[in-house]
């Protein structure tokens, strides 16, 4: 194991392109990967160029026209305030990729700063930190988000926070099983014969390996973040109004359903399909990146 | 074998320990407190109510009296339920939350563990194909927008099923469903690879060479091993299947644990915060447990390793 590893990271180093190459051309046969990806590019133009079409603010009332259907003035109809759906829903999907976006930084940085360092470290460090993301991994975790978002307010930078902290367990162990292999790489051992610090092995030598398996698992990392934040949202305790986000629009459209059955549909929609692209991604880069890996 | 789980047993102490802590700390540094409600309480009621509870203690002395009485299995008495203890608070609550997880649970594995199997054993044909879309439209079908969705079909709509509360069996259809499919969608892919990644070993088709028939294989010999995802995955899946309960009891308006729990910490409520969130961590990781007991039963490999 160790071996075929180093053998694939001294080929990385000479022929780079080749190997993201190699894993481009194996992503574009994967078909369902490639519409996903087409897809969600369509839903990120949607979010953040979909304004452009429209003449209402998210947050434009008009109690003139409460509850419309989808016309020709308000492609997706109006909510209870009478505000434009199309542009709360291009609204939400910003703050809801934007959520899912840092919120996944944050899980990587934890993650892959506490498995590098679990991995590389090795022996009863190794054994303690890994110890402990095993009892963390066993905690209904999400009640401590939700008693987090209830106690100190519904903030935006605790929100991301809080939820980037709670998934970076699967990250650690990772980023760790890849380092162990790593370590004995013999390009490991000449740059420590060479004398360099720690932090540079970890840095230069060791991370530009990992990538491959980071951005795997961070694309789907995102999608579960994502409706982690919708969940929030929709219990109350994620963005607060006059701010929206797809989990809080369908909150308000499942109230309204039996009156207004667009206020759910639209926001629903997006989010479902946005979650779909990204899980069908990531299976797709999965594949093309770790052939050997299985599907689980 | 036996070492392990005493281990294992062991360690949940300290896990405990450091959970009832946190949210200790984490409760007490929040803002407000459980008597600073809208209406103005005169502030000699409120210094009285406060001492009653001990809450006029230094806060450290505050901890110390909390976990004493834990020690003892006391998790003292509701701020806002008044005459009320944590504990009996929990054990109205929880069986309507159980009910509402092993239902769900149940038919996670009903659906899914056959679907998962037929998709395996006819694989790339529309047996495999359609079970398979099924699953992955469910996976990316969050329950809050599933719940609303089967609320307007089948209540609304149709009118076969009650919408929202807590009377009858009838009430547990709806939301198990919603809670449940997400998990059915996932259990049925996990069985898929499991079974076909087994169904290539060597040991299964020295079974087939020695003429079993094709039922017999599948029980005594693939399952075992293609089952072990599956167990693995359950783990985690309890402790979805609790956080979801919150979601789909404030869908439907169930009167579980999860509600209590979010009123509690909306108001204050510490005692109630601290028991609820040590209650279920004990059962997490008691169900934990026993997952790791199913997996080396199942598992020859893990039982060695111990």
């Amino acid at each position: 194991m160790a071996g075929s590893e180093s053998e694939g990271a001294a080929m990385s180093t000479k022929a780079g392109a080749s190997l993201t190459r190699d894993a481009w051309i194996r992503l574009r046969s994967n078909r369902m990967a490639l519409v996903s990806l087409i897809l969600l590019a369509l839903v990120v133009a949607f979010s953040f160029i979909g304004p452009l079409f429209c003449e209402y603010q998210y947050d434009e009332q008009n109690l003139d026209e409460q509850f419309l259907g989808p016309s020709k003035q308000h492609w997706f109809g109006t909510d209870s305030l009478g505000r434009d759906l199309f542009a709360r829903t291009s609204y939400g999907g910003r703050i809801s990729l934007a959520v899912g976006l840092l919120a996944t930084s944050v899980s990587l940085l934890i993650g892959v700063t506490y498995g590098m360092v679990a991995g590389y470290v090795g022996g009863k460090t190794d054994a303690f930190l890994m110890r402990m993301v095993d009892i963390l991994y066993s905690l209904p975790f999400t009640i401590f988000v939700i008693l987090l978002m209830v106690l100190f307010g519904r903030n935006f930078l605790l929100l991301f926070l809080a939820i980037g902290a709670v998934e970076w367990l699967t990250m650690a162990r990772i980023t760790r099983a890849q380092t162990l292999n790593l370590k004995r790489a013999e390009f490991i051992e000449s740059a420590r014969a060479l004398g360099f610090s720690h932090a540079r092995i970890l840095f230069h030598h060791i991370l530009p390996n990992l990538l491959g398996p980071i951005i795997v698992y961070a694309t789907l990392t995102v999608p579960a973040v994502m409706l982690l934040e919708a969940a929030l949202s929709f219990l109350g305790l994620g963005v607060q109004a006059p701010m929206a986000s797809w989990g809080s629009l369908i909150k308000e459209g499942a109230e309204k359903m039996d009156i207004a059955p667009w206020l759910i549909l639209f926001p629903g929609l997006f989010f479902c399909l946005s979650l779909f692209c990204l899980n069908f991604i990531g299976d797709g880069l999965r594949d093309a990146l770790d052939p050997k890996s299985s599907k689980d | 074998m036996k070492n392990f789980f005493i281990s294992r047993l062991l360690q949940a102490i300290p896990t405990l320990f450091v959970i009832a802590t946190l949210t200790f700390f984490m409760t007490r540094f929040a803002p407000g407190g459980p008597f600073d409600s809208d209406k103005a309480i005169p502030e000699e009621i409120k210094i009285k109510l406060q001492s009653h509870f001990g809450l006029n203690l230094p806060l450290f002395d505050q901890y110390l009296l909390y976990m004493k009485n834990l020690l003892a299995g006391d998790l003292g008495p509701s701020f806002k339920y008044v005459g009320w203890d944590v504990s009996e608070l929990i054990q109205l609550a929880f069986p309507v939350s159980l009910s509402l997880g092993v239902s769900a649970l149940l038919i996670a594995l009903l659906i899914g563990l056959p679907a998962g199997m037929l998709a395996a054993l006819r694989k790339n044909t529309w047996w495999d194909y359609l079970p398979m879309g099924i699953a992955m439209v469910g996976i990316c079908l969050p329950s809050f927008v599933l719940g609303p969705i089967l609320i307007m079909v089948f209540a609304t709509k149709l009118k076969l099923l009650p919408a929202l509360g807590w009377y009858s069996w009838t009430d547990l259809i709806l939301p198990s469903l919603t809670l449940g499919l997400f998990y059915a969608a996932y259990v049925a892919r996990l069985t898929r690879a499991g079974m076909l990644e087994t169904l290539k070993q060597d040991y299964v088709r020295t079974a087939r060479a020695k003429g079993a028939s094709p039922g017999r294989v599948l029980v005594k010999h693939a399952m075992r091993g293609g089952l072990l995802p599956v167990v693995t995955y359950l783990g985690p899946a309890f402790a979805g299947l609790v956080s979801g309960s919150f979601i789909i009891e404030s869908i439907f308006f169930i009167p579980g644990l999860g509600k209590f729990f979010v009123t509690a910490a909306f108001n204050r409520d510490y005692t109630v915060v601290l028991g609820t969130v040590l209650f279920y961590a004990t059962l997490i990781i008691i169900l934990n447990l026993l997952v790791d007991f199913l997996q080396a039963w199942l598992d020859p490999k893990a039982r060695e390793q111990r």
